[in-house]
């Protein structure tokens, strides 16, 4: 639920009993968080907003179910999610979660004891540069395209959507170890990346 | 008097797969103790710490690009359609 505004549940509550404005709240509420997450999975922008009303279809078809065991943004996502692992089939690698697991940072950069021979350079100061920060989110949105797709889905939900972890293996339908070790490899990838980027600059 | 047989210290490879356990709140509280004493001495891994969190902070950043105006009257169209159906 939102800090402002009315709550998800009352405005599915309006929506069971006809209410289009309260369909137009909740569309405008998640729009930018579903096509964030449907760009997860298709391409182009065109094919999420295309699995994105089909969702609202799916959720208009399937409202009189909703028993109100998972909160209303749980539901959603998971439908969304759903959906737009249908429509993204063909782009999907379906792969074991271990075979996209490798180390958070090369070996090569760690001594023969484990400790650092290749430490990070230090940049983060550096990001209170706004223009800096502005390339570096860009740099990260093209990074996230290059995840593996369980990956992406994680890093997407907890860390641009905001989302619990309890919430993510709502809509992901998968268990709390193994979203937490996805997280840990997507946020790995993407400090290398920034860390490559500080490098060239 | 100390019962439990003190383990290895931690070194940096281990710190950098532990970090995402250590955000989470998911360590033991002796792995946590162990954590926080390497980052006091080690300079490199609270880098390597802070770039992870300015990693995700950044990532919060992110909007939705070029979003089509459209959308909305074609969302109300959908409802109504749902509704004649």
């Amino acid at each position: 639920m939102p800090a402002d505004g009315t709550p998800d549940s009352m405005l599915l509550e309006r929506l069971r009993l006809g209410d289009e404005q309260a369909f137009v709240l909740l569309v405008q509420r998640y729009r930018d968080s579903m096509l964030r997450i449907a760009a997860c999975y298709v391409p182009g922008l065109a094919v999420a907003e295309e699995v994105v009303q089909d969702t609202w279809l799916a959720v208009l078809r399937g409202m009189a179910r909703f028993e109100g065991r998972s909160s209303v943004r749980t539901w959603l996502f998971r439908i969304l999610v759903n959906r737009a692992r249908t429509t993204g089939e063909r782009e999907r690698r379906s792969i074991a979660i271990g075979d996209e697991l490798g180390p958070a940072v090369d070996q090569a950069r760690f001594d023969s004891t484990g400790h650092w021979s290749a430490p990070p350079a230090h940049w983060v100061d550096q990001l209170e540069d706004r223009l800096t920060a502005e390339k570096m989110v860009s740099r990260i949105r093209t990074a996230m395209l290059d995840l593996p797709a369980r990956q992406r889905e994680v890093v997407t939900l907890r860390d641009i959507e905001g989302l619990s972890s309890d919430e993510v293996c709502g809509v992901l339908e998968i268990t709390e170890a193994n979203q937490r070790v996805l997280l840990h490899r997507g946020r790995s990838r993407l400090r290398q990346v920034l860390e490559t980027e500080f490098g060239r600059a | 008097m100390r019962l439990r047989i003190r383990r290895q210290d931690l070194v940096c490879q281990q710190v950098v797969e532990l970090v995402t356990d250590y955000l989470e709140d998911r360590l033991s509280r002796a792995d946590r103790g162990r954590l926080d004493a390497h980052l006091a001495g080690c300079p490199h891994c609270t880098e390597y710490l802070a770039q992870l969190r300015a990693t995700i902070a950044l990532a919060g950043r992110i909007t939705p690009a070029d979003l089509t105006p459209q959308m909305r009257t074609e969302m109300i169209a959908l409802y109504r359609q749902w509704r004649q159906g």
